[in-house]
């Protein structure tokens, strides 16, 4: 990609336009733009609707982390649901149990995924394709299981589950829960988009998607294969793990059937449907789960997965490659149209 | 001894079940080269119009061949209407398909037949079968049996006749096929049309063991799944095995390891498999993929 450092009064020629709108800036600007509307979203909406928003962003979160595994890195995961319920279990237990802030039991939540994904990831080695989804999918079968299992039940509270209370706006800013809540997860989010995008940008970036396409040759050129597959297994958890802490602080509840098999099958349709191997495609994806079961619910309640189900066959056949990537394919002839509508006298061989 | 042989035939029993899909799954990725998700929710709507036939006062092996046919036509027209559209794209949009596939079945389902469970009958008599101390259940035996029989039918239809050979190399290799003179498309068409007829049978003969209605697929589907992994993808009898010790590794750990019992047995039989799985990739009876680097 070609990342130009002209300001936009340089630019003559058609050709650096067209490498100006491929490169940095329209995009920071962009962000910018989201961004602003993002945070004033809280002053023009209800309380209800900023709870849809910050789930929204917390699935985003947890779609980064797995779009890293299979989006960059091409291993498999429909067990991601049971790293979300670990998140989700640790901070909900911590806080029931020990009373600890909030803000920490995310941290801790985080990094018990990190080694759990880790310690998964290296066993997943050996195993490929379709055997690795089979794996990862007895991990999210046996999750709710493990959940209530009543060895545990002192500490998950079985099939009940656990409350916990909704924490209130610190240093006495003129917020209410809901809308605190909301502008946490956003800055969380945002956090993670930029460790994300830093990660897959720079060097560990190029070895996972050189994994991806081809391990063999990937692994003849040095890259350390099995670490790097591991690595990112655990750093995926963690995303996954920080976004069900995240989820269980805003919903002040968790219990074992919140997280069956469905979930996991959830975020591989968001991670497809947002684009896979895109980081913006994450939030895309984030409020296709969060809204299209509402959106699909309102158009008919006797068969509200058939319109679902309609929904996301007709996405997958018009957008093969996810909203990313659509809009990737949308902006890319933008450019190209307006080069070919001046760029005639600067290309004399096209008459 | 005695109660331990009866576990183990009861194992057996529901293992029966799992084999056969999972038979199924293996015989619809040799004629299509996917996984299909919606196998189990295309079989579960093809054993509610056959329990609509039979409400509707049609004898049972007519209800059960007319079935048949509509199944394999809506196999073939899902195929022509949707499938073929995303054939070029990568794996997972696919499979996203394929979810989206199965939600509309299941949703469908619900909303004509409701979500009550229905009972379907078994056209098997009602006498338990005795031998020695064991009982077996006439219905298990008959429905074991019927599938079996259709799967071997189709073993031979895929082994021996062109047709078959056709459909297997349309699947696999699908440039080469219209290069010489194979009609791809038409054989891709026909193979999701033989994976609903096998599916359909598989319901007609699951449902009257786990009664009829919407969600009774969802289940088995995941065991047949584990059951046709566990053998490898690749190999039929394989599949056949896997489904078979899943059901009588899931009776038995769930009734002789005590700290385990009814809550823990499925996560026992799915942790035995991926701990085979580590030590065997490709499953215990499977080719080992060899790529070209």
């Amino acid at each position: 990609m070609v990342t130009s450092t002209v300001t936009p009064k340089t630019i003559k020629s058609p050709a650096a336009r067209t490498a100006w709108l491929n490169g940095r800036y329209p995009r920071v600007a962009a962000m910018a733009v989201v961004l602003v509307v993002a945070a004033s979203l809280p002053l023009v909406m209800s309380d209800y609707r900023l709870f849809q928003f910050t789930l929204a962003y917390i699935y985003a979160i947890a779609l980064l982390g797995l779009n890293l595994l299979i989006g960059y890195n091409g291993q498999f995961s429909l067990g991601h649901g049971a790293f979300f319920a670990i998140g989700a279990y640790t901070t909900a237990i911590m806080i029931d149990r020990w009373d600890i802030g909030y803000g920490w039991t995310i941290i801790a939540a985080g990094a018990i995924c990190l080694v759990v994904g880790f310690l998964f990831g290296i066993p997943a080695l050996r195993i490929e394709g379709m055997y690795l989804a089979l794996a990862t999918l007895a991990l999210a079968l046996a999750t709710p299981q493990f959940l209530k299992y009543h060895l545990f039940e002192g500490w998950t509270g079985g099939v009940q589950g656990i409350v916990i209370d909704k924490p209130e706006a610190p240093f006495g800013l003129p917020l209410n829960p809901d809308q605190w809540l909301y502008f946490f997860t956003l800055a969380i989010l945002l956090l993670a988009f930029v460790l994300g995008w830093n990660l897959v940008r720079g060097r560990t970036g190029r070895a996972l998607v050189a994994i991806r396409d081809h391990r063999i040759a990937a692994q003849s050129m040095g890259i350390n294969t099995a670490l790097y597959k591991s690595l990112i297994f655990g750093v995926s958890a963690l995303y996954t793990g920080v976004a069900g802490a995240l989820s269980a602080i805003v919903i002040q509840f968790v219990a074992p059937d919140s997280f069956t098999l469905f979930l996991s099958i959830f975020f591989v349709v968001g991670i497809v449907v947002g684009g896979l191997g895109s980081i913006t495609g994450a939030i895309y994806g984030g409020f296709f789960i969060q809204f299209v079961p509402n959106i699909a619910d309102a158009i008919s309640q006797a068969a509200p997965w058939a319109i679902y189900g309609i929904f996301l066959i007709v996405f997958m056949l018009v957008m093969p490659l996810g909203i990313a990537g659509f809009l990737a394919i949308l902006w890319h002839r933008l450019i190209m149209g307006r080069l070919a509508s001046d760029g005639n006298e600067g290309h004399p061989t096209e008459t | 001894m005695e109660s331990f042989l009866q576990q183990v035939v009861s194992g057996l029993a529901t293992g029966g079940i799992y084999a056969a899909l999972a038979l199924a799954l293996v015989m619809i990725y040799h004629s299509t080269n996917h996984l299909n998700f919606a196998q189990g929710e295309m079989a579960m709507f093809s054993t509610y119009i056959s329990w609509s036939l039979i409400n509707a006062g049609v004898p049972y092996w007519i209800a059960f061949f007319a079935t048949l046919v509509i199944a394999f036509a809506g196999g073939v027209v899902i195929e022509r209407l949707i499938i073929r559209w995303v054939e070029d794209a990568p794996v997972l949009t696919v499979v996203i398909v394929f979810i989206g596939l199965l939600m509309i079945f299941n949703s469908v389902a619900g909303w004509i037949y409701s979500y009550d469970i229905k009972v379907f009958p078994s056209p098997f008599p009602d006498q338990p079968i005795q031998i020695g101390t064991l009982y077996l259940g006439p219905h298990d035996v008959g429905a074991i049996a019927v599938t079996l029989i259709v799967l071997a039918i189709l073993f031979l239809f895929f082994r021996y006749t062109s047709l078959g050979l056709a459909m297997r190399a349309a699947a696999e290799n699908p440039e080469s096929s219209r290069l010489v003179g194979i009609r791809v498309g038409r054989m891709l068409g026909m193979g999701w049309g033989l994976a609903a007829l096998i599916g359909a049978v598989a319901g007609m003969m699951v449902a009257p063991i786990v009664f009829l209605d919407p969600n009774m697929m969802a289940g088995i589907l995941i065991y047949a799944f584990a059951g046709a992994m566990f053998g490898g993808i690749s190999s039929p009898g394989g599949a056949v095995f896997g489904g078979f010790f899943l059901g009588v590794t899931e009776n038995l750990a769930g009734s002789y390891i005590p700290f385990i019992g009814n809550e823990l047995k499925l996560s026992v039989a799915l942790v035995i498999i991926v701990v085979v799985l580590l030590v065997r990739p490709s499953g215990i009876f499977g080719k080992v993929t060899v790529s070209r680097v």
